[in-house]
């Protein structure tokens, strides 16, 4: 008999939480580069404002709500079974360590990537939240378009990447989340045993441009806002 | 061994450890005459013949067939599962890229499920147990059918075969990053569940050795790859991913 709870305490169970969770995370990752894109067009933020307020006014804002409450879970099972995976069963299963160790190379697809994710990730998740208070639960100035009264996020945004300290921060942030996906993409279709000999090389290649595209479409953004955006433009 | 001053020094840094209950340490040793189509193991035996003229302990490590076949011999060397520049086994290590006077590290394959018995030597009876739990076919099917009589794919039939050339070392839990089992469980998996023999018991089996390899207490594969890059007989870890989709069907479809 197979159970729920046996499914997700095995070895396969919870590298497929950590797969599913991780590809419905890199999908939001996506779709939120591609909305920060509206940061690009030189019109003092009036896209960027509109798209955000169009985001929080979907189904009189609910629906935003609940894509949030799934996303926080998302993270949550993506975080719990990783730890797992990545310190706890990993601790039982090697408890004395070897005193050398050296990458076998070949086929290997050991990399610093696939080795600090244990890292890069928690680094992540704590950048979510003071991501998420910097610029969701900020203060936020009102500004009209057409005689639409929305919040100003863009000069939040502008005021944030004003400052060296929190762009150069940011961008290390995006480096290290290209680091992670650089591992992550193929590894979760590896984890679904959505894999075989054929595609190996396609995955691992698609893993590598997905971490790069995004990591330097991110971490782009900072230096653009500093250079490019004019304060208080409007 | 002809007497030669031609070949050359190893020194060996190796793991001595008494008993598995016992602490171990390393312990250094030299090793003079080392010719370059020696074995890694005949060094090993040459060190031996020295400590025991001496009165020492000698060595203790596994080996049987001494030519890649049996899956006996394990060692970590310089690092590296089966040794460096791997894709052979332990006793398939010849001395030649050894460099005169070099310090090589020695130590057993290190897993929680595989304590240290003797110094190099390691139990690896959790493979059994895995194996016991699902890895073979009850169902009576008969006596050998006819060549060609059971059609079988080309493809399916080479990729069973490759996965059956698995003579279950443990090298894949050695360099494991997480020390998980996968690349063995996988390839005894995806074997049967190519063929038409292994079809009956298809989920149950895939259910039952996951379930056990995580009992025995292994850890989870996190995709590094280093078991394929040190098997020595390059086990994809496409197999691994036959796996997972076969633990995913025994647990959608039900295993039984
Ligand atoms: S001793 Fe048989 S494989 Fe090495």
């Amino acid at each position: 008999m197979t159970s729920i709870a046996t499914f997700a305490g095995s070895s396969v169970g919870k590298k497929v939480f950590v797969a599913v969770t991780g590809l419905m995370l890199f999908g939001f990752v996506v779709v939120h580069l591609l909305g920060n894109l509206t940061l690009l067009i030189p019109d003092g933020g009036k896209a960027f404002n509109e798209y955000a307020h169009f985001l929080e006014s979907l189904l009189h804002g609910w629906l935003i709500i609940a894509f949030e409450v799934c996303l926080v879970a998302m993270f949550l099972v993506h975080a719990i079974f990783a730890i797992t995976v990545a310190l706890v069963d990993k601790q039982k299963a090697r408890p004395q360590k070897y005193s050398l160790v050296r990458a076998a190379g070949g086929k290997s697809h050991k990399t610093l990537a696939s080795r600090s994710m244990i890292l890069t990730g928690p680094v992540i998740l704590i950048f979510v939240v003071l991501h998420v208070k910097m610029f969701k639960f900020a203060d936020h100035p009102l500004v009209t378009y057409h005689g639409t009264e929305m919040k100003d996020l863009y000069s939040v945004v502008v005021d944030a990447f004003k400052t060296p300290w929190i762009a150069i921060a940011y961008m290390v942030v995006m480096a290290l989340l290209g680091t992670h996906l650089w591992h992550g993409v193929w590894s979760a279709f590896q984890s679904l045993g959505w894999n075989s000999d054929r595609h190996v090389t396609f995955l691992t290649r698609l893993s590598v441009v997905a971490g790069v595209v995004l990591g330097v479409g991110f971490l782009g953004l900072p230096p653009y806002v500093y250079f490019f955006a004019a304060t208080g433009g409007h | 061994m002809a007497e030669t001053t031609s070949g050359k020094s190893i020194h060996l840094r190796i793991w001595r450890q008494k008993r598995g209950e016992q602490k171990g340490r390393f312990e250094n040793y030299t090793v003079k005459n080392v010719l370059d189509e020696m074995s890694f193991l005949e060094v090993l035996d040459l060190l031996n013949e020295d400590l025991a003229r001496q009165g020492q302990e000698p060595v203790e490590f596994d080996s049987d067939c001494r030519e890649g076949i049996c899956g006996t011999c394990g060692l970590v060397i310089k690092g590296v599962a089966h040794g460096p520049g791997s894709g052979c086994t332990t006793c398939e290590i010849r001395m030649r890229p050894f460099r005169d006077g070099e310090t090589v590290t020695v130590e057993p394959f290190r897993a929680g499920p595989f304590p240290v018995i003797k110094d190099l030597v390691v139990d690896r009876t959790p493979f059994d147990r895995i194996q016991q739990a699902g890895g073979f076919v009850a169902a009576n099917v008969g006596s050998a059918p006819d060549g060609n009589a059971v059609p079988i794919p080309k493809e399916d039939a080479d990729k069973a075969m490759d996965a059956a050339s698995c003579i279950g070392c443990g090298a894949c839990v050695a360099a494991c990053p997480n020390g998980s089992a996968s690349l063995f469980v996988s390839a005894k998996i995806a074997q049967l569940a190519r063929l038409p023999q292994g079809e009956p018991e298809r989920k149950r089996r895939a259910w039952a050795m996951v379930n056990q390899m995580d009992a025995e207490g292994f850890g989870d594969c996190s995709n590094h790859g280093e078991c394929e890059a040190v098997c020595p007989k390059a086990i994809s870890i496409e197999n691994i991913a036959v796996m997972r989709r076969e633990y995913l069907k025994a647990f959608i479809g039900g295993s039984d």
